[in-house]
């Protein structure tokens, strides 16, 4: 029996979809050798009514720490806390998300408890004395499978890669206390710029449709933008090529240097498909590739293709997806 | 101020690998490599830092097999002041231990600052930054795209999902290295040579027991082959008809 330690991770007082996940694959990893599932929440005060959703998806404890300084995502203070619950605990992996705020938060937890640690991790398992897991390597052209020979093991999922599983538990609530003075941090947010709240983000986003050179300029974009409200469930993501040049912001650069992403469908709109942009997606559940160039490589590598310009194709499909939509 | 950098030689990422006999690493053999891109912006940064103050030192540090020299004259070369190179016959997987042996090397610096990239391309971590910081109790910010530097304090920026945040912090710091926080300048012919000149030592690297091992490599599995619906506006329904009755994503 092994006990398994996971992350919920939130934002402005909301549980981002990573929490969901990280419980989820916890639940799969304990029920594989009869254990519990502990997950931990930070937040300001009330936080403790997210549990209930930790425990839909498989939480049998949530230890909750309510703190004014955690109200943002506060490195040390965060590390600190997780990294003494995870130690007292005696858990056998400690699961977390390689999410923009995981990727920070994680190595430094690893650091104070002095064990083993793998990032955006595609699979995990316990096997005897050690933890597997898989794990892309060369931005996706080879894939190591990789032992963790410690306990805890700390592992960070890639985001999306989990689907979620209801599994409800009790989720028992037990409250917490920070480690050491949560507002002494030598790191301190001065600001959090938002973007659109209303927007999905890239990360989350069951659909992502993103655009590349092919659609000319910043304007054409538009027809991108139009054909993610038609989904109404999707968001918008970008080559390095466009981003460089300004037509779309860096946070929605998909690949190699950007992010990584894994949706249920993605829709490359005037993409070619240079290796770098394929190492942030290759891992989609289906991929549709729209392109003037029937030889552009993206083709290889989509599940449907239509050769076309974009300006004419994709008003249609918008229309189309609109429609579909609505016949739900 | 004294500022330290840890680069890491990295392969072309164009390449076609090949997985040794062995299968548990990579086939080197017609590999290009080079410095990691985000290294370089790492590079960059701390050159800029000291050329705004007009003052200082920095000092290039890389763990590996003795290639790594070439990676840290190429740093040299952008006008860093000297390199330290730890050796080791092979760059482990294991983040922790390749932080273990930086941090035990970069302990003697006292440096003020100490930069690293965010992540590298091939063993796609992203670890080793703050880790270090942990064991030396650095401050630490991770993977920022813009920096300010006055009265000993740092301003940075960083790129969330969906958002940004801008966080002050204190030194010293270890600093990881985002894309967008600058562009890397090439080495001039002056600087490539004096760079031949400037101090280069090398020792071995305390890597102690590493706690990560890669057990296999693989290919990923080919993804089905695809199909091209059709061509233009006149595809559009049949491919909403994959999406929804094949697919099932609509």
């Amino acid at each position: 029996m092994a006990n398994i330690f996971a992350f919920a991770e939130q934002r402005a007082g909301e549980l981002r979809k990573v929490a969901l996940e990280n419980v989820t694959a916890a639940r799969a990893l304990a029920d594989a050798t009869g254990g519990e599932v502990h997950a931990l929440l930070a937040g300001s005060a009330g936080i403790a009514q997210k549990a209930e959703q930790l425990g839909k998806h498989g939480a049998d404890v949530v230890l909750v720490c309510e703190h004014d300084a955690l109200k943002d995502y506060n490195a040390e203070a965060i590390a600190a806390l997780a990294a003494d619950r995870i130690k007292s605990g005696g858990y056998r992996v400690a699961v977390f998300s390689t999410s923009a705020q995981g990727r920070d938060l994680i190595p430094r937890v690893a650091a104070k408890l002095g064990v083993g640690i793998v990032t955006d991790v595609t699979d995990a398992r316990i096997e005897g004395d050690a933890v597997i897991v898989t794990h892309p390597v060369n931005i996706g052209k080879v894939i190591a499978t990789a032992s963790i020979a410690s306990t805890p093991a700390v592992i960070g999922l890639r985001p999306g890669n989990t689907t979620l599983v209801e599994n409800a538990k009790a989720a028992r609530v037990e409250q917490v206390q920070p480690v050491g003075d949560p507002s002494a941090s030598r790191v301190k947010v001065k600001e959090m710029k938002q973007g659109t709240s209303a927007k999905l983000d890239i990360g989350e986003a069951p659909v992502v449709i993103a655009g590349g050179r092919g659609l000319k300029s910043a304007d054409g974009f538009k027809l991108v933008d139009d054909l993610a409200d038609a989904f109404g469930n999707a968001a918008v993501g970008a080559t390095r090529a466009v981003c460089d040049d300004g037509w779309r912001p860096h946070s929605e650069q998909i690949g190699q240097t950007g992010r990584v992403v894994s949706p249920d469908l993605y829709i490359a709109v005037g993409i070619s498909g240079a290796i770098q942009h394929l190492a942030g997606m290759r891992t989609s559940r289906t991929i549709v590739a729209i392109n003037r160039d029937k030889e552009a490589p993206i083709f290889k590598i989509a599940d449907y293709g239509i050769v076309g310009d974009v300006a004419e194709v994709l008003p249609a499909l918008t229309a189309a997806v609109r429609e579909a939509r609505k016949s739900h | 101020m004294k500022i330290a950098v840890c680069v890491k030689r990295v392969p072309d990422m164009d390449a076609r690998f090949r997985i040794s006999a062995d299968g548990t690493s990579l086939d080197e053999a017609g590999l290009k490599f080079d410095i990691n891109d985000f290294d370089a912006w790492a590079v960059e940064a701390a050159l800029q830092l000291k050329e705004k103050a007009g003052q200082g030192e920095v000092v290039v540090m890389s763990l590996g097999p003795v290639a790594a020299q070439e990676t840290i004259r190429k740093a040299l070369s952008m006008g860093a002041d000297r390199g330290i190179h730890l050796a080791a016959d092979r760059i482990p997987f294991d983040g922790f231990a390749i932080a273990r042996a930086l941090a035990a090397e970069l302990k003697e610096g006292s440096y003020d600052l100490i930069f690293f990239g965010k992540m590298s391309p091939d063993s796609s971590n992203g670890i080793v930054g703050p880790i270090v910081a942990e064991l030396l109790d650095y401050a630490c910010v991770t993977a920022i795209s813009g920096l300010e530097m006055a009265d000993g304090r740092g301003t940075a920026k960083r790129e969330l999902e969906g958002a940004q945040e801008f966080v002050e912090f204190t030194l010293p710091a270890v600093l990881t290295v985002d894309e967008g926080l600058n562009t890397a300048r090439y080495p001039s012919l002056k600087g490539i040579m004096a760079a031949k000149k400037k101090p280069l030592e090398s020792k071995p690297a305390q890597l102690g027991d590493t706690m990560v091992t890669i057990k296999s490599l693989a290919m990923p599995p080919d993804r089905p082959p695809g199909k091209i619906v059709g061509e233009g506006a006149a595809a559009v329904p049949e491919l909403v008809r994959l999406l929804q009755t094949e697919a099932k994503v609509l």
